[in-house]
């Protein structure tokens, strides 16, 4: 009983470590999801590099390949690393228990990331990985403070140290202010290069929160079309029964 | 084969008053001729009702009442079950219309007056369904099993726990559990989907009721019975349908276009309808860092902050909250003019009801800003104006200077 209570007062406590993300400066993500060849980038680098240990247990393989423009072949060829049936979902092997045990929490699913955190967040969050020796993996993240998991694209943007700056606020508290970056080992990909490889993963990403999103719209654009002449059908209808009311 | 139809008629009217409730209730139901906008709400009102009862069957179809299954029951619907998207986001989207629609509503009901004699019953009524859709949307919030789902129903179930005494035993009855959890989960939806339902679709028959037995008021304030033609009808009253059956056809539409315009463009309406923190499933070892109702709770939530604690306890908010739903209640009798249209009252009533939208709107905004001292400052003047209007209604009869109401309604 005394335990139970203790866990409600914890869960009800604010629990550290979390991603605020409130304040930082977000960088525009700018991501195009009618463009086809940078969703299949970002296919591609996620099955490549998230989908090991976080899953998108709510998007299907077949689906996925019809909404971006590829081929079951082609899916099955390039993208299905984890599983060979089609109709699956991009679920992971690695066993909840042991994820935990690993990274402290459990890597969570990806399908719906950008409808939680955003893309511009997402977006910056690829692009703020920094070395920072106090760190399990070496390395911490400006938009997620000490989050637990390694810079996984590294060998893409390769690893940079933060250049920070410390302000003094008006009750005299110091905080440091990271204002850029150095690279200290490049990776295979410019800057450019990796910034559009960010920007296709991200699109993925915005791509697999909501797959019916473009073809929501599609839809939209008959029906409100519809509407507005019945709305003017329905007009003249009260006109016309009104005539007598005076 | 039209006299074979009228035959069908006769025998089914002789054993249940079908023409007698279509005379009674639509072709010689008169309401008065001079209804404006303001006037849609209500039938556009039972249009969503009609939109969350469909979509909520749709829904239960494929919907998962289980911690671990409910969502990705929600995220099923929204990919793999065909139209789910289109029925889910017309169920969340309905959720704040119905808010939407039946704030608006209420609003007319101030401004004209519409809860004054010999409306009081209606106006009861119409707050009862008020307090049963909020109960509704609450309840139903809970379902998605989302980190806001999860986080808003625990801080409103927490609130119980503020009640002296047997606080604590009636938060831990409300739940099942000691946390929110499973069993909070099923009860939730036994509730979301049948029994709140249930209570909202009597209300709303009782609610139609007795309006027409009343009759429509309109916004001059002017009782049309009371100026009948040679015929007994009232000179300045129309046939329900066909008029207002076409007229409503208008109002329906375009509702339907800014519904459709926001479920099919903006169905998160930027985290408004759809919080974003709801796209983490719900965690009960991580505490979101601002936790915010949606919208239409938000005025009511602002004032549930803005009360300080008494001796550690929240009680004292819970009481304020509570209190300023129950208020309207008693509203009939608070407003002593016996003017009822504002377009025949003192400036003095024009100015109170204008603070009190403007009022209302701000504590909404203020109810979803992570409190600081400021705001909460902000948020006790709200608090006490909100309270001070419905008194005030008492007040300024006794000095209010009203223009003469006219005979007949103005067109």
């Amino acid at each position: 009983m005394k335990k139970l209570i203790v866990a409600c007062v914890f869960a009800v406590l604010p629990v550290l470590g979390m991603a605020a993300g409130g304040g930082v400066h977000l960088e525009k993500a700018n991501i195009d999801l009618r463009d086809n060849a940078s969703l299949q980038r970002g296919a591609k680098l996620f099955v490549n590099y998230c989908l090991s240990c976080h899953s998108a247990a709510y998007q299907r393989y077949n689906r996925m390949g019809r909404d971006i423009g590829l081929s079951d072949e082609q899916v099955k060829e390039h993208l299905m690393l984890a599983s060979d049936k089609l109709g699956e979902t991009m679920t992971i092997a690695m066993p909840t228990a042991d994820a935990k045990k690993w990274f402290g929490n459990p890597p969570p699913d990806l399908s719906v990331i950008a409808r939680a955190r955003g893309v511009d967040w997402l977006y910056t969050y690829f692009k703020t990985f920094y070395i920072d020796e106090s760190r399990p993996f070496g390395v911490n993240n400006k938009v997620f403070p000490d989050v637990g998991m390694p810079h996984v694209l590294w060998e893409l943007e390769g690893m940079k140290k933060a250049v920070t700056r410390t302000d003094t606020d008006a009750e005299g508290n110091e905080h440091t202010v990271i204002t850029g970056y150095e690279m200290v080992k490049p990776g295979s990909m410019n800057e450019a290069e990796y910034d559009q490889a960010a920007r296709d993963l991200t699109a993925f990403l915005a791509y697999t929160g909501e797959p019916i999103q473009l073809k929501r719209q599609q839809i939209g654009v008959y029906v409100l079309i519809f509407l507005l002449f019945f709305f003017v059908v329905a007009y003249l209808l009260k006109k016309e029964y009104w005539k007598d009311v005076h | 084969m039209n006299n074979m139809m009228m035959q069908l008629l006769g025998w089914v009217d002789a054993r249940f008053p079908l023409s007698k409730m279509w005379k009674e209730h639509l072709s010689e139901y008169y309401a008065p001729k001079n209804f404006n906008f303001w006037y849609f709400f209500g039938s556009l009102a039972l249009l969503v009702l009609v939109i969350q009862i469909v979509t909520g069957i749709f829904l239960t179809m494929s919907y998962k009442p289980d911690a671990g299954m409910a969502f990705g029951s929600v995220e099923y619907i929204m990919r793999d079950v065909d139209w789910g998207w289109l029925i889910r986001y017309a169920h969340s989207t309905g959720a704040s219309a119905f808010f939407a629609v039946v704030y608006l509503h209420m609003f007319r009901g101030l401004m004209y007056g519409s809860y004054k004699p010999p409306r009081e019953l209606l106006w009861i009524f119409g707050c009862l369904i008020y307090l049963a859709l909020m109960a509704e949307a609450f309840l139903g919030y809970l379902l998605p099993w989302g980190q806001m789902s999860y986080w808003g129903a625990q801080v409103i179930v927490n609130l119980f726990s503020a009640v002296p005494f047997v606080g604590e035993e009636l938060s831990i009855w409300i739940r099942g559990d000691y946390v929110i959890s499973d069993v909070t989960l099923n009860r939730f939806f036994a509730f979301h989907v049948i029994a709140v339902p249930l209570v909202l679709l009597g209300l709303v028959v009782a609610h139609i009721i007795a309006l027409h037995e009343v009759g429509s008021n309109n916004p001059d304030g002017v009782e049309i019975k009371k100026t009948k033609g040679p015929d007994g009808k009232p000179l300045d009253g129309i046939p329900f349908h066909p008029y207002y059956t076409v007229k409503d056809i208008v109002g329906v539409v375009g509702f339907l276009i800014v519904f459709c315009a926001i479920l099919f463009f903006a169905p998160e309406m930027g985290g408004y309808f759809i919080e974003h923190p709801n796209f983490e499933p719900a965690n009960s070892m991580k505490t979101p860092p601002h936790i915010a109702p949606v919208w239409y709770f938000t005025p009511f939530y602002a004032m549930l902050r803005a009360v300080p604690s008494i001796a550690g306890s929240a009680f004292p908010g819970v009481v304020v909250m509570g209190a300023a739903v129950v208020i309207l209640f008693f509203l009939p009798w608070l407003d002593r003019s016996p003017v009822k249209s504002i377009r025949y009252r003192g400036l003095c009533f024009k100015l109170l009801l204008a603070l009190f939208v403007l009022d209302f709107i701000l504590l909404g905004y203020l109810g979803m800003q992570p409190s600081t001292a400021l705001l909460t400052m902000i948020a006790q003047i709200g608090t006490i104006y909100y309270f001070v209007f419905f008194f005030a209604l008492a007040i300024i009869p006794k000095f209010e200077k009203t223009k003469p109401v006219p005979e007949r309604v103005t067109g």
